[in-house]
């Protein structure tokens, strides 16, 4: 169009808007470069039914079927989380969604779920006997004490800290290695029994079981059946550095009335954990105090057993009528964690597996396929409808869905790797469906213009007018969409949320890019002589025939345009 | 195009270009009618036939393992039945690489009765268990699905009324929402007699329909709203005729909204129905389907219909309706046919060959005129239907 002037100072305005366009392209692609490594790098994180894996979503439920509250709830999902990794599973997650939990674990099978869906057992068990196992790396351990907390109790004076201020090794483990004179190495590790005959810890005590127990092996560590308060056991600590031949258990979970991290108020830097019983649990944890005080080592200690397992086995200095502390050269994250586990375990809480899911890896690549065929499908049908309407005109449709595809892929691969967002199957049908809406915010724009130029306009001042009354429409369009997504991720679980946020997520994209793509390029493309031409756009002057400005113009058209 | 402007276009050529001038407002009561008988038949079938509610719902245990394709389904059912398991459900489907799957959907089963299924399948059919696809679900997990899913659209429902109200007017709230039980009346309808299974992916799909629905009827409103700004201001056209005008004006924009929506989903629907058999994407894709159909129906027949009749018992459109009577009549002139013509927050009247039957008459040149060339006129000048009239 031969309007140098105005030519040049409408340019820098589409510049500008593509400028900012690309540097957002230039960011996230950045981000996405940088973001994540090895296999998924540049690739989306898929969720387990694209790749295989089991899903189970739990409601957890307290004492007489009432809601948890949210204290409740985060320990629970510490513990849980410890379940799923210590069964040696690495990339599972244990996230809160709503009032449920959900827990993925890749490449996971019906004994994941299994694994995480048992109820807690925190029991406190005597030590019968002790066996340190030889590790490869072996680190000095310390003993870990319990003292009754600093209360007038009358005959039990607060005894000092004992001989713990060495690091312990990791974990909350409590073994007492150096006066056992039984000290041997594990003997079975040459041999790798079917996993069906494993003895795991928490098993019932046998002399045969006590020997067969190998606390190297992390499937063992991760306990087994262990209701069986009755009997004694054998038992793993959680990083298998000791294994235990444990008493029954005097005290359970049903007496702890709680437990808190704090600070040795004596020391005024060592963490301790804080033990508070019930009243009928008060006399059954005094009494244990009582008959493993003053014992030779190490049946001294009591074993604090959750799931099977010894989350940490103090000695005990004292007869302890009242609260107890646990020290031992605790972090504070340590002591947080052993607070956390005997939380959990007092808690009543019982979980319902809501949903349990087991997918092949080979469904998993089905799913996927089909999911991406069906995406497939649908945006060369969108192609295609667009070509065929708004003819050349489609290929800014075609550009446009290009821009958001890249804009959403991006997103979604950074998403990813920041907040763990994995794309379901159930999000791919999002996405698929939101290609409707991204489309839609172009026919509205394109038949305003069609409106604009039937009336008489010029295509390049029809652009600018269409632009104005389109994007109110489009905006109050993509609002409600966005109501409808945000409304239903919240309201839902699982795979659900996955649709809700990736319709969400494109329809915030689609703004984005009608704005500053789709307009700014109609806008440049205005400028050329083609556009004015019916067969290539499809829109038609006010007599049905080609718009204005092309033909001599007989009349002029009043462009008094104001809109807010 | 010059042949245009001596015989009337056909239909398609009439809704390329937005010249349309279907009577949707005059005739209303018909679609009311079809709505309601649509929607007593499905409610009907909702109430009397039920649902086929999935496994989510009710609880229960799917397993899924790879069979050869002439697998028998009869002889598979004795043989999990043999397994202690009641009324299991087994058929076959396909997946995308051309295989095939046997699934098996039984009643609640323990944990330890799952790992006997899973075991057994998998000795009879020579596979890994670790390929064996399984789903368990609770039986009061469907309860707590159907009660968030209700839930959601009650919060969704009133901040749709809310933002409507808020960004157009209250009646358009109310119009809207009724346009959009509508829609779910009739897409929950469509799986009451066809007997689809209703999954939490249904119920997704549901409430996703919702969103589009009102995106759809949005877009009619817009212009809707835009048309009668200042309508007030004059006294050519009443408040349905310029609602009328506007769903004409969009009728083509709805079209294509609702297509291209529709396109990506039956996408979906293929793919889910044919290649997949049972599955999420079917799921959802049904639903969508049916609700965006109705949807697309629901903002042009009904939503619309339905706002001009709740604006028309207003003081002051009541008035204007008079007031566009009495001008026709004092004239002489024969009411105002609509007439299509492109032009915003302006309804103009144009050159008018006769009453209801104008439409054959008057092709896209004749009855679009621009106003441009016209002198502006006062308000309440000559009655004349021939006068194309400007406000503001």
């Amino acid at each position: 169009m031969a309007r140098p002037g105005q030519t040049s100072r409408g340019q820098l305005h589409v510049g500008r808007y593509l400028g900012v366009l690309a540097a957002i392209f230039a960011i996230l692609y950045s981000t996405v470069i940088f973001a994540g490594s090895g296999s998924s790098w540049l690739k989306p994180k898929l969720g387990l039914d694209l790749q295989g894996g089991a899903q189970v979503i739990l409601t957890p439920e307290a004492e007489g079927g009432k809601k948890p509250n949210p204290a409740q709830l985060a320990a629970a999902v510490d513990i849980l989380r410890q379940r799923v990794n210590g069964a040696g599973v690495s990339e599972a997650e244990v996230v809160i969604e709503g009032d449920q939990i959900v827990v993925q674990v890749p490449g996971g099978n019906r004994e994941s779920i299994a694994t995480v869906t048992k109820a807690a057992q925190l029991q406190f068990r005597r030590v019968v006997e002790l066996q340190g196992v030889q590790q490869p790396v072996t680190t000095p351990t310390s003993t870990t004490t319990v003292v009754p907390r600093a209360s007038p109790a009358v005959g039990t004076p607060k005894p000092t800290a004992t001989t713990n201020k060495r690091p312990i090794s990791s974990g909350l483990l409590a073994a007492t290695p150096s006066p056992t004179p039984t000290l041997t190495p594990s003997p079975t590790a040459a041999t790798a029994p079917d996993d069906a005959d494993l003895v795991l810890s928490g098993a019932v005590y046998t002399p045969a079981n006590f020997a067969a127990l190998d606390c190297t092996n992390p499937k063992v560590r991760a306990g087994g059946a262990t209701d069986l308060p009755k009997q004694e056991i054998v038992a793993c600590d959680r990083d298998g550095s000791a294994k235990y031949r444990l008493a029954v258990a005097k005290v359970v979970g049903e007496d702890v009335k709680g437990a808190n991290v704090g600070v040795d108020q004596a020391t005024g830097v060592e963490v301790q954990v804080n033990l508070q019983f019930k009243g009928s649990g008060q006399d059954k944890w005094t009494k244990l105090t009582e008959e493993a005080f003053n014992q030779p080592p190490p049946t001294d200690q009591v074993a604090i057993v959750l799931d099977g397992v010894v989350i940490s086995a103090p000695s005990i200095k004292s007869v302890i009528n009242g609260d107890a502390q646990i020290t031992g050269g605790f972090t504070r994250k340590q002591g947080q964690e052993l607070a956390n586990n005997l939380k959990f375990g007092a808690l009543p809480l019982s979980f319902e597996a809501g949903d349990a899911e087991v997918v092949s890896a080979s469904l998993g690549e089905d799913q996927l396929r089909s999911g991406l065929l069906a995406g497939g499908i649908g945006l060369i049908a969108v192609v295609l409808y667009s070509l065929l309407y708004y003819r050349a005109l489609g290929l800014v449709t075609i550009a446009s869905l290009l821009v958001s595809a890249g804009l959403v892929y991006g997103s979604i691969v950074v998403l990813g790797d920041q907040i763990g967002f994995a794309l379901s199957l159930a999000g791919i049908a999002g996405l698929i469906v939101s290609v409707g809406i991204t489309a839609d915010s172009f026919v509205v724009f394109f038949e305003r213009l069609k409106d604009e130029i039937k009336e008489g306009r010029t295509p390049r001042s029809a652009v600018d007018r269409a632009w104005v009354r389109a994007r109110r429409t489009i905006l109050s369009a993509d609002t409600v969409s966005l109501l409808a997504a945000v409304i239903l991720y919240f309201v839902s679980v699982g795979g659900v949320r996955g649709f809700a946020f990736t319709l969400g997520l494109s329809t915030l994209l689609d703004v984005v890019v009608v704005f500053l793509f789709t307009r700014p390029l109609l806008t440049w493309l205005s400028r050329f002589r083609w556009f004015s031409h019916s067969r290539l756009t499809g829109f038609y002057g006010p007599d049905g025939g080609e718009p204005s400005g092309t033909a001599p113009r007989k009349t002029l058209v009043p462009t008094t345009v104001q809109e807010a | 195009m010059p042949e245009t402007l001596q015989k009337r276009p056909g239909l398609v050529n009439r809704l390329y270009h937005g010249n349309t001038t279907f009577p949707l407002i005059k005739a209303r009561k018909r679609f009311y009618a079809a709505s309601l008988i649509l929607v007593l038949i499905a409610a009907g079938s909702m109430i009397f036939r039920g649902f086929n509610v999935g496994v989510e719902f009710k609880g229960g245990d799917i397993f899924s393992v790879s069979a050869p394709s002439n697998v028998d389904i009869k002889e598979s059912r004795a043989f999990v039945e043999s397994l202690g398991v009641q009324e299991a459900i087994v058929q076959t489907v396909k997946t995308s690489g051309g295989d095939t799957k046997l699934r098996i959907e039984t009643e609640p089963l323990s944990a330890d009765q799952g790992n006997k299924v899973v075991a057994a399948l998998a000795k009879k059919f020579g596979v890994d268990a670790a390929t064996i696809d399984s789903k368990s679900v609770g039986a009061t997990w469907g309860d707590q699905v159907t009660k968030k899913a209700l839930q959601g659209l009650l919060v969704f429902l009133i901040a749709v009324v809310i933002y409507i109200s808020i960004r157009f007017e209250p009646k358009m709230a109310a119009a809207a929402i009724i346009a959009l039980i509508h829609d779910l009346v009739l897409a929950a309808g469509v799986y009451s007699l066809t007997y689809f299974v209703v999954t939490p992916s249904t119920v997704i799909a549901l409430l996703t329909v919702l969103g589009y629905s009102l995106y759809d009827t949005i877009v009619v409103f817009d212009k809707v709203e835009e048309n009668t700004r200042a309508i007030e201001k004059q006294s050519t056209q009443t408040y349905s005729e310029a609602a009328e005008l506007a769903v004409n004006q969009t009728f083509m924009r709805s079209i294509n909204t609702s297509l291209i929506a529709l396109l990506p989903v039956s996408g979906l629907l293929f793919v889910g129905a044919f290649l997949l058999g049972a599955g999420t994407l079917k799921d959802l894709a049904l639903a969508l389907f049916v609700g965006l159909g109705s949807g697309a129906y629901s903002s042009l027949f009904l939503a619309t219909p339905l706002l001009a009749d709740l604006k028309e018992r207003e003081p002051r459109f009541k008035a204007l309706h008079q007031r566009v009577i009495d001008r026709r009549t004092k004239g002489g002139a024969a009411p105002v046919r609509l007439s299509q013509r492109s032009s915003y927050a302006t309804p103009v009247v144009a050159e008018v060959a006769s009453t209801e039957t104008a439409a054959p008459a008057a092709g896209p040149a004749t009855v679009v005129r621009r106003p441009a060339p016209q002198p502006k006129r006062k308000k309440g000048g000559r009655p004349s239907g021939k006068a194309g009239k400007r406000k503001r």
